[in-house]
């Protein structure tokens, strides 16, 4: 039975998810999500779907894991040396009319990565989709829209 | 660098060196930007962007700002993006439609032709400024090819078609593919940047020694990936060019690569993906395939998309793919810092699931965050810092030279596929290009 979504279990996966990327710890990062997630970051503002428009990154679970792959490698040179980065969420906020067990939730981040003597940082807002599993969530799908999408930009060798 | 001490241009190039002043030195880079994009012809964009009269978009010429609109006759102009008032940038949007434009300084209003339309207080002056002249001015050349828009900032040099030459057809490739005759741009833009000077990204584009190495890891994370994890169609598009890069030596070395005149290169025979490519039990391919015979019939469709090309290179400002429907177009920033914009079309009467695939494929080849891209932005990064050093002042270009043979339509061919003569083509048109004074 559906019950109203708790907000500091919703607050505490997402930081969570936020503290496994900042330590590098894609696979345990890739555990967090379903078998048919997908993680989108549109390259346009409001932009409807992902395909007919392209996105900075549109993973399938496919890609996901090929993604997070490639991080081991050991000549993943955009990466080489890894970036150290610093993820912060705040207004985090469940979406009305969701059950307990399916829900949305959006929030905003600053991200600032670092990397050989550079440092860049993204700022933007985020929407999860979380479905119940076991005690806990996973999510099914995560948006990122930066606001700077449709900017110049470097490019992207990290999870957002 | 000490720019004091770079030789003369003859003693920059060599027939399989090259002085690395030319990616590193800021005062040849000024010279590039008027000597080199400031004559030869450059990829703008396409009239689908300027579809109807009112239609533009903004883009840059070298570093200048121009316009590209379509006016109230139809004709498409390429404006210079300044007021002759005081010199601000008129338009700032990047693309959009309007009656006229602006400038936000003191109103001056101009028509999509760029005539002054407005003055506001016009009394002021002892004549009419519209009597002077003053205008958005029009770049000095421009002309389009099969709906591509070219530009030239000199008004003097070679006709667009004897420019392109050969490299035409990869324009007619792209063309000829769309089952009604037409293409359009779609999808949406990449703007992606990289610290490094704007020739490499040219280098790059038809250097087929480097992806077992630069893409190494995306090419490894490929071939690991099971084939029976859940996709939406997207991830399998990426993944099945992500293993593409990585056939064996031998298939990079049987690869034709031909050049020509301007520094202009090509790659054919690239891609053996039956999904990608042309696959009949492929059912998206199948119906296209329909679309195409419908209009052509079975022999020239069987002609048109028995042309393989990969990247093909019009140099000084663009690479495209005409099987693959992805143009990129450069705007050198600094000697050490480029940006690009990369486009992607639409093929008119192709079944709407073969564009979903050219999204997907443009997101892992041309995408800011693709896991291929960012191996190529970094390897620029590399070599522009490696270049900084004293020690060593020639970049060797020595692969495949002394092979090189003339071939059909005045093209010349590398010895193998992973030969760098267009590297040494581009060089040759370099030396050209500067040597001219005015």
């Amino acid at each position: 039975m559906a019950t109203a979504p708790d907000l500091r279990e919703i607050e505490q996966f997402l930081h969570l998810e936020a503290r496994l990327l900042d330590e590098n710890r894609y696979d345990e990062w890739l555990d967090l999500y379903t078998d048919t997630a997908t993680y989108w970051v549109p390259l346009e503002r409001g932009q409807k779907d992902p395909y007919e428009t392209s996105s900075l990154i549109f993973d399938d679970r496919k890609l996901m894991e090929a993604r997070v792959r490639q991080f081991h490698h050991p000549r993943r040179h955009a990466q080489t040396p890894a970036s150290r980065t610093c993820h912060m969420l705040g207004h985090i906020e469940p979406l009305d009319g969701d059950s307990g067990d399916a829900i949305r939730v959006r929030s905003n981040f600053i991200l600032v990565e670092f990397r050989a003597d550079r440092q860049f940082i993204y700022g933007g807002a985020c929407e999860h989709r979380l479905v119940r599993a076991g005690a806990g969530y996973k999510i099914a799908a995560k948006r990122i829209d930066l606001i700077n999408s449709e900017g110049v930009l470097d490019g992207i060798s990290i999870l957002l | 660098m000490n720019s004091l001490n770079v030789p003369k241009f003859s003693d920059l190039v060599r027939p399989d060196r090259v002085h690395r002043a030319l990616y590193t030195d800021p005062m040849l880079f000024e010279l590039e930007m008027d000597r080199l994009f400031g004559r030869a012809w450059l990829v703008l964009g396409h009239e689908s962007q300027v579809k109807a009269p009112g239609d533009f978009f903004t883009t840059r010429m070298a570093r200048q700002p121009v316009l590209v609109t379509r006016d109230d006759g139809g004709a498409i102009r390429v404006l210079v993006n300044r007021c002759p008032h005081r010199g601000a940038v008129v338009c700032t949007e990047e693309r959009g439609h309007t009656p006229h434009f602006q400038c936000g300084y003191h109103g001056w209003t101009f028509a999509c032709d760029g005539a002054l339309k407005h003055v506001p207080m016009a009394n002021a002056y002892p004549e009419d400024p519209r009597g002077l002249g003053l205008k958005l001015a029009p770049v000095p050349r421009v002309a389009v090819y099969r709906g591509f828009i070219f530009g030239s900032l000199a008004s003097t040099g070679p006709e667009l078609l004897d420019f392109l030459g050969y490299m035409r057809t990869s324009f007619d490739d792209m063309i000829d593919r769309a089952p009604d005759g037409e293409i359009e741009v779609a999808g949406g833009v990449f703007k992606h940047a990289y610290d490094g000077n704007w020739k490499l990204m040219l280098e790059n584009h038809n250097d087929t020694y480097h992806p077992a190495h630069v893409h190494a890891s995306s090419i490894y994370a490929a071939k690991e990936q099971p084939d029976d994890t859940p996709t939406t169609g997207a991830g399998e598009i990426a993944v099945r060019q992500m293993r593409q890069n990585g056939v064996p030596p031998d298939v990079w070395d049987g690869l034709g690569l031909w050049t020509a005149a301007y520094g202009h290169s090509l790659m054919g025979d690239y891609h053996d993906d039956k999904r990608l490519v042309a696959a009949l039990k492929d059912p998206t391919f199948a119906q296209y395939r329909s679309a195409l015979e419908r209009r052509h019939g079975a022999k020239r469709t069987d002609e048109i998309l028995g042309v393989a090309r990969f990247n093909t290179v019009v140099y000084p400002n663009c690479t495209f793919m005409s099987q693959f429907r992805q143009l990129r177009i450069l705007h050198p920033v600094a000697v050490d810092r480029t940006v690009v914009y990369t486009y992607s079309f639409r093929l008119k009467g192709a079944p709407p699931q073969m564009f979903r695939d050219t999204v997907a494929f443009a997101n892992v080849v041309n995408g800011t965050g693709s896991p291929v891209l960012t191996d190529d932005l970094e390897l620029y990064a590399r070599v522009q810092q490696g270049l900084l050093t004293q020690a060593n002042d020639w970049v060797y270009l020595g692969r495949g030279f002394g092979g090189d043979v003339p071939d059909r339509d005045k093209t010349s061919r590398g010895s193998l596929g992973t030969s760098e003569i267009h590297i040494r083509n581009q060089f040759a048109a370099w030396a050209q290009y500067m040597a001219q004074a005015q």
